[in-house]
């Protein structure tokens, strides 16, 4: 019995695909000359085939689902970094315009300085500019945080930016006058005296 | 398909649950195939299955990601199956065996709307059969014989699975196979 233990003990290593070259030959050997080893070997080989034979089972369709509808919920924080990461390129435009917003917001508010085109018949009193009467000035007069009474003539046009513009009786403005006082009205003229800096820079080359 | 889950997992840590339904559809049919196979019951694996994954995903902070994902997945399954096992109380579910039918179950009390061929109706009754008897094993057999000759599982990773010692699966396979071979020889 102890030699067939032995025996038993072989043929299990040689189905775990452990068995040394000696002990597989002794055992060929043996099943060879033993009629019960041999029938105990094939059931045990019969077994392990019929195990393995066992049909695949696959999990229902919805199994995923259920799972997922499972799960504790996933915080917001994450939710919307995924967003972001799967529309890298609204994400990219949206940044952008957040960031130009927020760097014309702070330049809008940053200019809050009184300052004032310069030209050389301009009175400046206390924040007050002036075109004297009986002066011509030439050129765009653009005033900055400041009012402007016109009581002589501009040959241009006269902007004021957060201010007010008195033209009197005997003043004369050639061009528009313009007053600014909201962020986009400022936006618009800076990109359109930009346009116009450009534009005399090309007609200059 | 190990990198491809490495990289999920890292997802998931950082709060993309998403990137865990991947994972989910690359595991759920072996997953449900240990529990199936370990419990014997469509229903129960089911639910066991679908709780392994949530539990895999609630504690998928304490997976070392150098060790193998689908070795940490079984395990929890397995234990998983083993506590049920251990606890089981008899259920009532459309494959539960019928009391004095020998391997019927509750699905062939529903009228057929088809006649099945006879070869698939022996090939079904073998299956039932084998399934039967796999069920008969006791559990620390039963567990290293699903994952050895179901799965195809190494010893190494069977050991990693159920925490054993290489040796010690060894012997519950043999003994295991030893059992099987007196319940399926006259087959």
């Amino acid at each position: 019995m102890k030699c067939r233990d032995e025996i038993i003990g072989l043929m299990h290593e040689y189905l775990d695909e452990d068995i040394t070259k000696e002990d597989e030959s002794f055992l060929r050997g043996h099943l060879r000359s033993c009629e019960d080893c041999r029938a105990h070997f094939h059931e045990l080989e019969k077994t392990v085939v019929l195990v393995q034979s066992s049909s695949r089972i696959v999990a229902s369709p919805d199994f995923t689902q259920k799972v997922m509808s499972s799960l504790p919920k996933e915080k917001k924080k994450v939710g919307a970094e995924r967003w972001l990461k799967n529309h890298p390129l609204l994400t990219a435009v949206s940044l952008f315009l957040v960031l130009m917003a927020g760097t014309l917001f702070g330049t809008y508010n940053q200019d809050e300085q009184f300052s004032v085109s310069k030209q050389p018949n301009l009175m400046v009193e206390n924040e007050m500019v002036v075109v004297p009467s009986g002066e011509t000035v030439n050129g765009d007069v653009v005033v900055q945080n400041g009012d402007i009474r016109i009581e002589g003539k501009v040959n241009g046009n006269v902007t004021v930016i957060n201010g007010h513009n008195y033209l009197a009786s005997a003043g004369s403005v050639t061009g528009e006058i313009e007053e600014i006082d909201q962020i986009f009205e400022w936006l618009w003229f800076k990109i359109k005296n930009t346009g116009k800096a450009i534009f005399q820079i090309n007609e200059q080359k | 398909m190990e990198a491809i889950v490495k990289l999920r997992i890292k997802q998931v840590l950082k709060g993309d649950q998403n990137a865990f339904a991947e994972i989910v559809e690359l595991y759920k049919d072996k997953v449900f195939q240990i529990c199936y196979r370990m419990l014997g019951n469509r229903h129960e694996a089911e639910d066991l299955a679908q709780e392994a994954f949530v539990r895999a995903y609630v504690n998928i902070h304490s997976f070392n990601i150098t060790m193998k994902f689908s070795t940490w997945l079984y395990r929890i399954a397995t234990n998983l199956c083993i506590d049920r096992l251990r606890k089981k109380k008899p259920d009532f579910y459309l494959d539960a065996e019928v009391a004095g039918t020998e391997g019927l179950d509750m699905y062939s009390q529903i009228p057929a709307d088809t006649a099945l061929p006879e070869d698939e109706v022996e090939s079904m009754e073998l299956q039932e059969t084998i399934q039967a008897q796999i069920e008969k094993l006791p559990e620390k057999y039963r567990a290293p014989i699903v994952l050895k000759y179901i799965e195809e599982l190494s010893l190494k990773e069977i050991s990693e699975i159920l925490d054993l010692p290489v040796g010690t699966v060894k012997t519950r396979i043999h003994r295991g196979r030893e059992a099987l071979r007196n319940q399926l020889r006259h087959l």
